[in-house]
């Protein structure tokens, strides 16, 4: 049996970037927003299902995706999961936000 | 938002550009969970703008403290390397949660730290990891070929040296503790604090030394 992507150690790979990039807002507000929902009071999820739901992402997601990026992605899965909001919602929300960025080019 | 940045993506990295249009899906995906979760008062656009704050407020200065207290206290490191947790709580320092091992450093044995499952840090210590703990390259090679990871450091390791990778999970969490620079004989353990380095921390790199500590670096 292979390892799954995320079980990456000693895996042949390349130099080691080590610029140190400052976080954008984006990558701020998906931490803050998923620390948020985790921790008391609120408590949706647990630590180890975010774990769970980060590895679960399909290999070319996972490996192509930013750090930041698979936390979005797994925390729009985890919010389904936990019934707080649909699939439906998130779909319509998204081209709705996207249609704004198109027409306005920026946020309300 | 002027019209010439209403189509210039590359725009949406840059940190301080809080109304810079996303440059990447998942970005529009950000916006829209969140007003999702605002609007049903799960989350509060408060209370996502304190954790920032809170977050950009970590730094590794904690650590660095905890260091120079096991530098110029033996019993405090004795009792930091039997049980971390409770060796950070004395300096009032929270870590709940996992587990907090230290690890020292000495002439002969060297300790790094990877997670190669993920990104597993001592946030709390060391505030936020670098991009580089994260990326597949370090948690890949880290563990297979540690001394060339460590060469790209600049840290050269004296074959001599034995090098012990540890690999943090999501229950245990590392400390290193570096070598205490020679020359600092007599230094204050608040002098002592600046030379424990974020990275020494980690164990890519030694503590600064005496005529490095000009401090730019992290």
């Amino acid at each position: 049996m292979s390892a799954r992507t995320h079980d990456m150690g000693g895996a042949p790979a390349g130099p080691i970037d080590r610029s140190e990039p400052p976080v954008t807002l984006t990558e701020q507000r998906v931490d803050a927003m998923m620390a948020l929902l985790r921790e008391p009071p609120l408590g949706l999820f647990s630590t180890d299902a975010m774990r769970r739901a980060i590895e679960d992402l399909a290999p070319d997601v996972y490996l192509g995706s930013a750090y930041y990026e698979r936390w979005c992605y797994a925390m729009r899965d985890l919010l389904v999961e936990t019934g707080v909001l649909t699939d439906a919602e998130i779909a319509d929300r998204l081209a709705a936000v996207q249609q704004r960025f198109e027409t306005e080019g920026a946020p309300p | 938002m002027t019209t010439a940045h209403r189509h210039d993506r590359t725009h949406a990295h840059a940190a301080t550009a809080d109304h810079a249009p996303p440059g990447h899906e998942w970005e529009f995906l950000e916006i829209a969970l969140r007003e999702l979760l605002i609007e049903k008062r799960v989350l509060t656009a408060a209370a996502i703008q304190a954790r920032i704050d809170a977050v950009e407020g970590a730094t590794p200065i904690q650590g660095s403290r905890v260091v120079a207290r096991a530098w110029v206290d033996p019993a405090y490191k004795a009792r930091l390397l039997a049980d971390g947790n409770a060796a950070v709580a004395e300096l009032g320092y929270g870590f709940d949660g996992p587990k907090l091992v230290a690890l020292e450093n000495t002439p002969a044995r060297h300790h790094m730290v990877v997670c190669t499952l993920c990104s597993c840090y001592p946030k709390p210590l060391l505030g936020l990891s670098p991009a580089w703990y994260k990326s597949r390259e370090y948690r890949s090679r880290a563990v297979s070929e540690p001394r060339a990871v460590l060469a790209e450091f600049g840290t050269v390791l004296p074959e001599d040296v034995e090098l012990r990778v540890v690999d943090s999970t999501a229950d245990c969490r590392y400390l290193i503790i570096p070598l205490r620079p020679v020359g600092t004989e007599g230094w204050t353990e608040t002098r002592l604090v600046d030379l424990v380095t974020r990275d020494s921390m980690i164990g890519v790199a030694p503590a600064r030394t005496p005529q490095t500590d000009h401090g730019t670096d992290v």
